[in-house]
């Protein structure tokens, strides 16, 4: 290349400007730089919460290596020396007693503990809500349904990475936790209980656990969760960013500014502000507060055991599950038991992750797109997909609300057990209900649309013409914001399409009736030519006085 | 002892030495049982005046379903034995007499005053022997152990209590309350008595020393100010998840729209 000439040749002139060039010389930064900082993100403030995730996961990286500093991950019995009186000469393991040392006796340590421990829950929100924002606007499309899945692996990885460090200091509540996946695990047929001797290094909790905990949160979940967003950003940078529908934004295109120097600036901005927001929660508001459970012990189950909020599906789901109704479920087949009352709620928790992976697949096989998007769609103007969508939140929430049953009846003043059938009752109905209600909602607002377009904004004007008549004045929308209103496509349903053998499969029967679903019910974007129609009316009724519309009064 | 080994092989001999072994078992349990009751009956001894007042407001105000006599209705238990100390929980935390018949008797205004609290006590203390109201030394917590109190609370209490004895649910619309602001003698009349659908705790389960240091630390835990900050109400993973959904993304919420309002 030829700037390598030119590199040689340059001599800086301060001392500053020579060490740049010297590194720039052997390692070619400004080549990167010029390339990636000059690559246009569009803006848009649904776009900064996969930003938020990745700055809390840095904080969290942070905090936590603070915390190993001090954390002994041994479960070997000690009696407790510190200073939290309550539980002085308690017997308990010295990785519970160095959680209470860090808490209680490290400077700072109980601030660094809560700071780890509210950025995990930021984690996993902002990774949740950035889904939700690729959900909804149709950004898992052709090309990008790789990154999807790799999102969807990066919140099992969140999972299991909050799983584990909420288990590690060993008290009451992790434990009942650790109880739960150890009776998942026994409940598997054939191998249940030889997984669990494995995983627990014996019968549970034996002395083994928290060590092997300790050295995946920090060491394999971490690695493979870093691995998986370097791949997510990688992915990012090639597809580029997409941007939602305005004018002079095209397939071909990305509207927006260069990362260098604006944006560079303000991430690193919003990066402070994230851990300023994390740092206030964590100073005010006390998180785990692990010196009220105790030390492990198997024998009791308190009051109030959850688990962290994104693990509570899979709590709500073993609680929703019906103990002995109506039968009971367990059943002894092919020389195991098979314990449906731990199995089942699997099904439901399994569903929803599965449905989650697969679903680029499903919408582009029940639609037959195959094309590329860049271009985002307003949740509205696809209707089948905010309806899919919210009822997925419907059933998701209604686990996550159902680990917290007793709360719910007690400061509500209800029946724990009529809670657990209403949320069943949810459970079933609650998607159906929520797909169908959302898809006519967004039918509702797509023809709210038209209407606007067609016919112009009510100005609140009353005007008296010249023979009397009154009308409303109605202005008009400008161009930029009808530009958005009439920029979608409304696919029509696809009937289903014969094979090779002229035959029509069950599979395409199912595709056909999932797209009639879907599609039957449409409103199309209006077309230039009904826009002009609409406005000869309006003219042709009131000559001059322009921008209003008889049709609208009545 | 000739005649013994002789009479071993008797068809009688294993009879005589079953009930022989009940005869024993069944005296060493009312020994042992007779030593907790006997603890429980010594203490305030109550006037036949205060008994007699005591009647007076029981027929006015308990007798309609606990029946003239305490003897218990289809509405309401018998009282027969359950000593001072259940009617100086259950009156005096207000929750009897019952504002209406439910799932459990709900904490209220108490209804009668410390004297008439006392007379209701004498009158149904002297239906049958029970547990009496507990002594200033068992109550007194500048004596107790809170550290040994926390291992009891956490083995014994926690489960319905829930850890931070905030109070939890059971089934069917019943509940544990919360133990903060419960008095020191409240507390342990409820150990002592088992109000509602609580077990008894009695004194050969957790000694009135013991109860004492539970007491000891669920009062260390009403001063202790939260270490960590505002305690969310002690509710655990819940309380935290919901003030990150609300709190939390608020926040981000408010500084995403800021970052990109002025965006292309």
């Amino acid at each position: 290349m030829s700037h390598t000439t030119v590199e040689t040749d340059y001599q800086a002139k301060t001392s500053t400007g020579r060490i740049a060039n010297f590194v720039d010389s052997r390692v070619g930064l400004s080549g990167i730089i010029k390339e990636f900082g000059r690559k246009i993100f569009p803006d848009h403030w649904t776009f900064m919460f996969g930003e938020v995730a990745l700055y809390s996961l840095v904080i969290l990286i942070l905090s936590g290596t603070f915390l190993t500093l001090w954390f002994n991950p041994s479960m070997a019995p000690v009696a407790y020396d510190g200073s939290y009186v309550p539980m002085k000469g308690t017997e308990m393991s010295v990785a519970y007693a160095s959680t209470l040392h860090i808490s209680f006796d490290v400077r700072g340590g109980l601030l660094l503990r809560q700071i780890h421990h509210w950025a995990a829950l930021m984690f996993m929100l902002a990774l949740t809500i950035h889904m939700l924002r690729v959900f909804f606007t149709g950004a898992f499309r052709r090309p990008r349904e790789l990154n999807w899945v790799v999102g969807c692996v990066l919140f099992i990885l969140g999972i299991a990475a909050g799983f584990t460090g909420y288990s590690l200091p060993d008290d009451v509540l992790s434990g009942n936790g650790l109880r739960i996946v150890d009776g998942i695990m026994k409940a598997l047929p054939l191998v249940g209980t030889y997984l669990s001797l494995f995983f627990f290094g014996g019968e549970f909790p034996g002395e083994q656990l928290i060590g092997r905990l300790y050295s995946m949160h920090i060491m394999i979940v971490p690695a493979l969760i870093l691995l998986c967003v370097a791949i997510h950003l990688f992915m990012v940078v090639v597809h580029k960013h997409t941007q939602y529908p305005g004018p002079g934004r095209t397939e071909g295109n990305v509207v927006g500014f260069p990362v260098g120097p604006v944006y560079a600036a303000k991430a690193g901005g919003f990066f402070f502000i994230v851990f300023g927001i994390i740092a206030f929660l964590a100073s005010t508001f006390t998180i785990n507060a692990i010196w009220n459970y105790g030390p492990y012990d198997p024998s009791p189950v308190q009051a109030g055991t959850q688990p962290d909020w994104y693990v509570g599906f899979g709590d709500g789901a073993l609680r929703l599950m019906p103990g002995a109704w109506p039968w009971h479920w367990e059943f002894n087949v092919l020389g195991g038991t098979w314990v449906f009352s731990v199995l089942g709620p699997l099904i439901p928790a399994g569903l929803i992750i599965m449905a989650m992976f697969i679903w680029p697949w499903l919408e582009r096989w029940v639609t037959k797109d195959n094309r590329e998007h860049h271009i985002l769609d307003r949740p509205r103007n696809a209707p089948y997909r905010t309806g899919v969508g919210v009822a997925g939140i419907i059933a998701y929430g209604t686990l996550m609300v159902a680990a917290s049953s007793d709360l719910i009846a007690t400061h509500f003043h209800l029946s724990l057990n009529d809670v657990a059938y209403w949320l069943r009752a949810s459970l079933i109905l609650g998607p159906l209900v929520g797909f169908f209600v959302t898809q006519r909602v967004c039918l509702a607002l797509q023809r709210k649309d038209r209407e606007l377009v067609l016919h112009g904004i009510e100005s609140g004007q009353v005007v008296q013409l010249p023979h009397g008549e009154f009308i409303e004045v109605h202005k008009p929308l400008d161009e930029y914001r009808r530009y958005k209103l009439v920029n979608f496509e409304s696919p029509a349903p696809l009937a289903a399409q014969p094979n090779k053998k002229g035959k029509i499969s069950f599979a395409e029967k199912t595709r056909a009736g999932l797209s009639k679903i879907w599609f039957q019910d449409r409103v199309v974007s209006v077309t230039p030519a009904e826009l002009e129609a609409a406005h000869q009316a309006h003219d042709e009724n009131h000559g001059s006085v322009a921008a209003s519309d008889t049709k609208e009064i009545h | 002892m000739k005649a013994l080994s002789q009479k071993r092989r008797h068809p009688l001999a294993a009879i005589v030495l079953l009930a022989l072994a009940l005869l024993l078992t069944g005296g060493l349990y009312a020994v042992a049982t007779a030593t907790n009751e006997a603890k429980a009956e010594t203490s305030t001894t109550y006037t036949a005046t205060q008994a007699q007042e005591g009647e007076k407001l029981f027929i006015s105000n308990c007798a309609t379903c606990h029946g003239t006599n305490a003897e218990g209705t289809a509405d309401g238990p018998s009282l027969v034995g359950v000593g001072a100390a259940a009617v100086d929980f259950q009156v005096g935390t207000g929750r009897m007499p019952m504002q209406m018949q439910g799932t459990q008797a709900q904490l209220k205004p108490g209804q009668f005053n410390e004297e008439q609290t006392d007379q209701l006590a004498a009158y149904v203390s002297s239906l049958g022997a029970g547990p009496s109201v507990p002594e200033d030394e068992y109550l007194d917590v500048s004596k107790g152990d809170a550290a040994n109190g926390a291992k009891i609370f956490l083995a014994n209490c926690a489960m319905c209590h829930n850890a931070a004895g905030v109070g939890g649910a059971l089934t069917r619309g019943k509940f544990a309350p919360t133990l903060m602001g419960v008095s020191e003698k409240h507390i342990y009349e409820a150990m002592e008595t088992g109000p509602q659908n609580m077990p008894v705790f009695n004194d050969a389960n957790i000694t009135p020393e013991e109860k004492r240091d539970v007491i000891t630390y669920l009062k260390s835990q009403e001063v202790n100010n939260s270490p960590g900050g505002f305690a969310l109400g002690s509710l655990g993973p819940v309380a935290e998840g919901l003030l990150i959904w609300t709190l939390g993304l608020g926040i981000i919420l408010i500084f995403t729209v800021w970052l990109t309002s002025r965006s292309a």
